[in-house]
């Protein structure tokens, strides 16, 4: 299984890895360990990971199945950037980031053996949105479950997700808020609530419409989308569950909600975010909490408290067709 | 130089809580002899949020934005990250779906306006880099940075989801003639030394066009993990514990390796890595204070702009020390 022999010579690239190296058994902190290689154009990540393996040490450890990308076993981050090793072409990589590529596990704090890491947070917030059809079936059914081919596209994308993680431990808000769900577990929540078979769907909305785990904790980073190898693009299906909760009126009035929605009645008066309003408007009596930020701002002259005529607000220039618009093309309410 | 000429969409930030932002932004396009004009039709981008409540209205006031800058046949700049990844994700959808770009023009239609896709839209730190030229803002330098340690803060929606931003922050420009190229390089210079890599642009996990642009400025840039990192901010009013998290661990960062200084090109980070230090601090159990600055007024500061222009008393972090 040499990969020399299928390396032609002049297109290899010498690198050096340093690998994360840590048994949760035996050693007290993680170390990191240096391998220099020749790496042919055609390696993927996953031949490093075997070569360091094969050639150096033998206890090295890592997941990987199908070696297809399809079984999601085999993520790890590469300088930083998740990737499922079986996919990832290195040549691609040495582009990136130069000749030293550092080999991490998806999360450093739940590795347990180097490129393995303890994955039962993910399992359990996926399994909480009920990621399945639900609904009751006909053991005997005459005919088959017609799906036109939109309602299929509705939710194709979100289909190809495989489970690897990359998304959900690259996800800043995971790492301090334990109880977020994550974006692979939104993803899947999107996925069987527009599946036109299934019946949960109003169930999985009120689950991700809670305020600490759902998706109004999500901070817009778009790491999400960036870490995706299956195309997920996981805070597209946020912004969709955010909508779905309005269109299905499970979306409850609280801070969160109240603060997009409240972007219209601001741009309606002003065609500009009522930045003040705003806070206002969505925190009810609960802006007492913001007071000594807002002392700060007015002592910088960023906002004006007396100004309740709201003669310092700027004003779109041709405000009335923007009010129009708003007009003719709302389709939520609150 | 011919004269580089752009439509300024401001945003509302810039309008209101960060006046800093818009004052310095003109003084800096007055210094390099850049033209911008202001979309004073425009609305509020959104934020993010607007979407999150009303997808297809959130696009047709995007859309509208850019039929401002159309209408000028000018490209449209923008100087909120967040105004950037709004406005070019509205530009991707109608551009790329007939059916979507029909509904929202028959809705703009009864205010006599028609999307049309033909300007591009960039952030202003990429037009500087591209179309006036890191070497010709280098000679502009009055003052050089060089006493300073700054910290560079990408903030999220100007490099992910990078290939979009890859796409519109490297847009070509329109045909010489309609508009004029900088001699400072454009596509020359990206080619050299590409701001990206071959499939992202500027790569998320390492980019490095703010330290280029502090480089030129003569200053230090400081490096450091979390300068790609997110700050928080959208999460502000609901789960304040994470903002605060995300926020004070980017600002400890920047400080422990050496930082004077911190500057971004988003006027949401800006605001919350400048206003939250107290409350990150508090929650992290530790000190936290270092100005930070709206990237046109860390240019504007090397190019001996007046303080009133740069506008360092709006900076609630004390930060008119850095004028010196
Ligand atoms: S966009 Fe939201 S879900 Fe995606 S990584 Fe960021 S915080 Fe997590
Ligand atoms: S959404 Fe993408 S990154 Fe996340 S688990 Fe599924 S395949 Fe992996
Ligand atoms: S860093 Fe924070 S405020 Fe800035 S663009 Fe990202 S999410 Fe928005
Ligand atoms: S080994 Fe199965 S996805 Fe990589």
């Amino acid at each position: 299984m040499s990969n020399e022999k299928t390396q032609t010579a002049g297109a290899t690239r010498k690198v050096t890895i340093k690998a994360f190296r840590f048994n949760a058994e035996t050693d007290y902190l993680p170390y990191y360990k240096t391998y220099e290689m020749e790496v042919g154009k055609d390696e993927l990540i996953l031949d490093l990971l075997n070569r360091i393996k094969w050639e150096h040490d033998g206890s090295f450890s890592y997941r990987r199945s199908c070696r297809h990308g399809i079984c999601g076993a085999c993520g790890i981050k590469v300088n930083g950037k998740p990737v499922l090793s079986c996919k990832q072409n290195a040549h691609e990589l040495i582009d990136l980031f130069g000749d030293e590529l550092v080999f991490e596990p998806q999360s450093q704090k739940r590795a347990v053996k180097d490129m393995i890491v303890d994955k039962g947070d993910f399992w359990s917030k996926h399994a909480a949105v009920k990621p399945y059809v639900e609904t009751e079936v006909d053991p005997h059914p005459t005919s088959e479950t017609l799906m036109s081919p939109e309602q299929v596209e509705n939710f194709l994308d979100a289909d190809y997700c495989i489970q690897c993680g990359s998304c959900h431990y690259a996800c800043p808000v995971i790492e301090v808020n334990e109880d977020y769900l994550g974006p692979a577990a939104f993803a899947a929540a999107y996925r069987f609530t527009v599946d036109p078979r299934d019946e949960a769907g109003r169930e999985r909305l009120e689950t991700t419409a809670e305020l600490g785990s759902g998706v109004w904790d999500c901070v817009k980073c778009y790491e999400c989308a960036e870490a995706c190898p299956k195309g997920v693009n996981p805070i597209e299906k946020i912004t969709k569950l955010h909508n779905l909760q309005f269109e299905e009126k499970v979306a409850e009035r609280n801070v969160a909600t109240k603060h997009a929605e409240g972007f219209v009645r601001s741009i309606k008066k002003f065609g500009y975010l009522d930045e003040q309003d705003i806070v206002l408007y969505s925190e009810g009596l609960g802006v007492v909490k913001h007071l000594s930020e807002a002392l700060k701002m007015i002592k910088a002259g960023k906002v004006h408290p007396f100004d309740f005529a709201k003669k310092k607000m700027p004003r779109s220039k041709n405000l009335e067709e923007i009010q129009k618009l708003i007009e003719i093309s709302k389709t939520n309410e609150l | 130089m011919s004269k580089l000429k752009y439509a300024l969409y401001t945003g509302c930030t810039a309008r209101e809580s960060t006046p800093e932002l818009l004052s310095s932004t003109l003084a800096v396009a007055e210094k390099l002899g850049i033209e911008l004009v202001l979309l004073d039709e425009a609305s509020c981008c959104g934020a993010s949020h607007l979407q999150d409540f009303d997808e297809f209205l959130s696009l047709v006031l995007n859309a509208r934005n850019i039929c401002y800058a159309e209408q000028l046949g000018l490209p449209m700049v923008t100087i909120c990250n967040t105004c950037q990844l709004n406005t070019v994700m509205t530009k991707e959808r109608l551009d790329n779906d007939p059916e979507m770009r029909a509904r929202v023009n028959e809705k703009l239609a009864e205010v006599g306006l028609e999307y049309k896709g033909t300007s591009s839209v960039r952030h202003f730190l990429y037009a500087l880099i591209d179309d006036y030229g890191l070497e010709n803002i280098r000679e502009k330098v009055v003052k050089p940075l060089s006493h300073f340690n700054i910290a560079p803060f990408y903030g999220c929606h100007n490099i992910r989801p990078s290939h979009i931003h890859y796409k519109h922050n490297a847009a070509a420009l329109p045909p010489e003639g309609e508009y004029h190229i900088g001699e400072g390089g454009g596509e020359n210079l990206e080619h050299e030394q590409p701001l990206m890599s071959k499939y992202t642009g500027e790569n998320p996990y390492a980019p490095d066009s703010l330290e280029r642009l502090i480089e030129a400025l003569e200053g230090k840039s400081v490096d450091y993990e979390s300068k790609n990192k997110c700050c928080g901010f959208h999460v502000d009013l609901q789960a304040p514990k994470t903002s605060n998290a995300l926020t004070g661990t980017a600002l400890s960062d920047a400080i422990d390796n050496g930082a004077d200084v911190v500057v971004t090109p988003c006027p949401l980070c800006q605001l919350n890595m400048d206003l939250k230090q107290e409350s990150a601090g508090k929650q992290l159990g530790r000190e936290i204070e270092v100005p930070v600055l709206h990237l046109p007024q860390m240019i504007a500061l090397a190019l001996g702009c007046t303080l009133e222009e740069i506008g360092l008393k709006h900076n609630v972090t004390k930060a008119t020390g850095l004028y010196a």
